[in-house]
């Protein structure tokens, strides 16, 4: 699906890689995107890898985010792990 | 002050007279909403939905199609969630699904081709559909399939290609000042697709991403082009948009798909709109297996998503939105999808 | 006795006996149930009573953070305690597949009893059928239950005394089971677990008995989710609700899922949550008893009610944009792009 938030490459695997979102590790297809590495970003949809970002560019959306939740001011939501 | 409000800010200086800017992306069709960003702008700004659902685009025949394929005992359809409701002229495919189909929901077709790595004695058949952004991994996996030599895995292609749309839109009088152009349809295709709509139909066309700053960043590019009287392709969504695409994901679309005409919900038949599998790859097509698709079925009495779908009128304006048309019985397909103008405005905007 | 569920264990007959005697006793020890009449006597409760019943047919049978047998108990558990009652007793009903796994069933009885021992309620009372494989999925469970309604909490199932400045609040993050389901059920869920809040909430609720007057509603927002609930009561009301999207507590994960997959937090069940309503004198009060609870440390107030917009949910998102919050239809799904 349209996963606008930068996953982060965690390993590769031939033509597959496993990424990191939010806590969440997904497989994704790398099909479509060339010499992606582990620690690279890359943008995710319908399972497939369709762009790779550079830390400043997945840093610019992180940070898009992160004003809007400085904005609120709340405290960050504890995970619901054990 | 942060950077939303500095851009409100800014867009109402800029804003001087009334202005219609049209989204062509489903992605910012619920972002839109969903942010409540028309709730921030000036009314002068008029935000339009255009025909960037992929689902509510394509015609009633392919629901019927697609039905009449699933009907077969050793079919397994597999689908992207939102065209489980979409109404055919007999039913859905969750109708179907409930009279005993087997019918799967995916969210990848690389899901849909370990079905069928699963269960060789069943036909997997997957409803391809979406624009540039979704073509290229289906494409991967057609080539996946084949280089696998598997017999039970095909596509019914209903994808199509947004600039063809886009140059339909203007060339029939609709009034626009600007597109708004779809952030990750971009990321695979790059910035020139547009270049000939804003220089042919001087229309401004600035490339979107999602978040609330992008969003509102897009529109004040838009109203400066429109204040300056220039038309050009920008691209606001630099961090993920290159002006030359995705080379590897348009060669494999290149390599799976041709350009074939297809009807538009809304718009018609558009010459070289959709892509259809070639010859090369015939063994994953569907309709190779199972005969061609008639996109265009018959529309519900009354239903104006098509004039909807072309930013002719909104929603609350089609006569059977909110009392024979709802989130919970749709009549067409832009109340089904969660992209659609129809629920989203529904379910945001009342 | 065999691996699985054989059409006798329903027979009613020896073979039922073995059943009960080899899966069931050995966690389901009340005394009424050992005795095997026909019905369980039990000591009158003074005041008024809750009852309530619901049946529990969740696919996948075991996910992370619970099974279908804890959720059994819990989900009627909660529904006492939202309602303002002390639950007592509960009845249970199985209907078994043929071929269901005996070991599959063991581990649900040993959960249910777990959870019912942990909340002090008494399952007094229980019927197994069997159907024809293919006839059924493994298993569904119903159950029923009995609690004593607590004086000064007659009332919060209906809401009657929200007025303007009441203050909304959920105990904890919002959508974890329905996306703890939506995961399991992927052909490749992700490698992270997206765990269920499947949990009781009478711990939660234990701390809140003696603020009764200052509660005007609570509810456990299960199928259709938080916004389901609040839509619910807001209905033809003369008053509305304005949410504070960036105050509702989503877990990351949760979040990740519900992005990648096109769904809203908002409309995804909970299954160990509150709902609460509380006057704004202690609406912090009640947050502040929430977090002394392992499940309620994300407690937080989301919203107010309001005398703007009355009969309907709207939303401040997280620019200050307006939106509306409306009733889900249909199922959540998955978007394409």
């Amino acid at each position: 699906m349209c996963l606008c938030i930068p996953a982060r490459i965690l390993s590769v695997d031939g033509s597959f890689a496993t990424a990191e979102v939010g806590g969440l590790i997904v497989n994704t297809g790398i099909h479509l995107v060339d010499g992606v590495k582990t620690g690279d970003y890359v943008l995710i949809h319908s399972g497939f890898a369709i762009q790779i970002l550079s830390p400043e560019e997945a840093d610019e959306t992180f940070s898009l985010l992160r004003e809007i939740e400085s904005y609120s001011g709340e405290e960050p939501v504890k995970t619901n792990e054990p | 002050m942060n950077r939303v409000d500095e851009l409100v800010a800014m867009i109402r200086c800029e804003n001087r007279s009334p202005v219609r800017f049209m989204e062509v992306c489903g992605g910012h069709t619920l972002a839109i909403n969903q942010l409540g960003i028309r709730s921030l702008l000036p009314d002068k700004i008029s935000l339009l939905s255009g025909p960037g659902c992929p689902v509510c685009v394509t015609g009633t025949g392919y629901i019927d199609s697609a039905l009449r394929i699933a009907s077969n005992p050793e079919v397994i359809l597999t689908t992207f969630g939102d065209l489980i409701r979409v109404p055919g002229s007999e039913g859905s495919l969750e109708t179907g699904r409930a009279s005993g189909m087997d019918v799967r929901l995916v969210l990848s077709p690389l899901h849909a081709l370990q079905i069928a790595r699963q269960e060789p004695g069943r036909q997997v058949v997957f409803l391809g559909i979406g624009f540039e952004t979704t073509a290229p991994g289906v494409a991967a996996v057609i080539r996946m399939a084949r280089s696998e030599k598997r017999d039970n895995f095909f596509v019914l292609s209903a994808h199509k290609v947004m600039p063809p749309a886009m140059d339909a839109l203007t060339s029939r009088g609709i009034r626009l000042d600007g597109f708004i152009c779809p952030g990750h349809v971009s990321t695979i295709t790059g910035s020139a697709i547009y270049k000939s709509l804003a220089r042919d139909r001087h229309i401004p066309c600035v490339i979107s991403g999602f978040e609330a700053a992008d969003i509102l960043e897009t529109i004040l590019l838009l109203l400066r082009q429109v204040n300056q009287g220039t038309a050009s392709v920008e691209i606001q969504y630099t961090r993920a948009v290159r002006p030359e695409g995705n080379p590897r994901a348009l060669q494999l679309m290149e390599e799976v798909f041709y350009r074939r005409d297809d009807w538009w919900r809304g718009l018609g038949i558009i010459p070289a709109s959709g892509l259809g599998i070639r010859d090369e790859f015939r063994a994953q097509d569907a309709e190779y297996l199972f005969g061609r698709v008639t996109m265009q079925g018959t529309e519900p009495a009354g239903c104006a998503c098509g004039s909807v779908l072309t930013g002719q009128m909104t929603p609350s304006e089609c006569g059977l939105f909110g009392s024979v048309c709802t989130p919970d019985s749709p009549a067409g397909a832009c109340m089904v999808s969660s992209e659609g103008a129809c629920q989203s405005y529904f379910r945001f905007l009342q | 006795m065999g691996t699985s569920i054989l059409l006798a264990h329903g027979s009613g007959g020896g073979k039922t006996r073995e059943l009960i005697r080899s899966v069931f006793r050995p966690f389901f020890t009340d005394s009424r149930l050992i005795a095997a009449t026909d019905s369980a006597i039990l000591d009158g409760a003074a005041g008024q009573l809750a009852f309530t019943t619901d049946a529990f047919v969740v696919d996948p049978i075991f996910f992370p953070g619970g099974d279908i047998g804890k959720l059994a108990i819990c989900g009627t558990l909660n529904d006492l305690a939202v309602s303002g009652a002390k639950p007592l007793w509960m009845a249970v009903s199985f209907i078994l597949e043929e071929g269901f796994e005996l070991e599959d069933l063991t581990t649900i009885a040993r959960s249910m009893a777990a959870t019912a021992n942990a909340n002090n309620v008494a399952l007094v009372a229980a019927d197994t059928k069997v159907v024809p494989r293919g006839k059924g999925d493994k298993v569904f469970i119903t159950t029923t239950g009995i609690g004593r309604l607590l004086t000064g909490l007659e009332q919060v199932s209906y809401g009657a005394g929200i007025r303007p400045g009441d203050k909304v609040i959920v105990s904890g993050t919002v959508g974890d089971h329905g996306a703890s389901i939506f995961a399991s059920r992927l052909e490749q869920p992700p490698a992270t677990p997206v765990l269920s809040d499947c949990a009781s909430v009478l711990p939660i609720m234990g701390g809140l008995c003696d603020l009764a007057e200052h509660i005007r509603f609570m509810r456990d927002p299960t199928r259709g989710g938080t916004a389901t609930v609040l839509c619910e009561i807001t209905e033809k009301q003369n008053w509305g609700i304005r949410l504070i999207e960036r105050s509702i507590p989503v877990d990351g994960k949760v979040s990740g899922l519900c992005r990648l997959a096109g769904l809203d937090p908002l409309y995804l069940a909970c299954e160990g949550r509150v709902i609460c309503i509380a006057s704004p004198e202690k609406g912090e009060e009640v947050i502040r008893r929430m977090k002394t609870c392992p499940a309620g440390l994300n407690a937080c107030e989301i919203g107010t009610i309001t005398s703007e917009n009355p009969g309907r949910v709207v939303m401040e998102t997280t620019i200050g944009g307006i939106r509306l919050i409306t009733m889900l239809s249909g199922d959540p799904l998955p978007r394409i792009c």
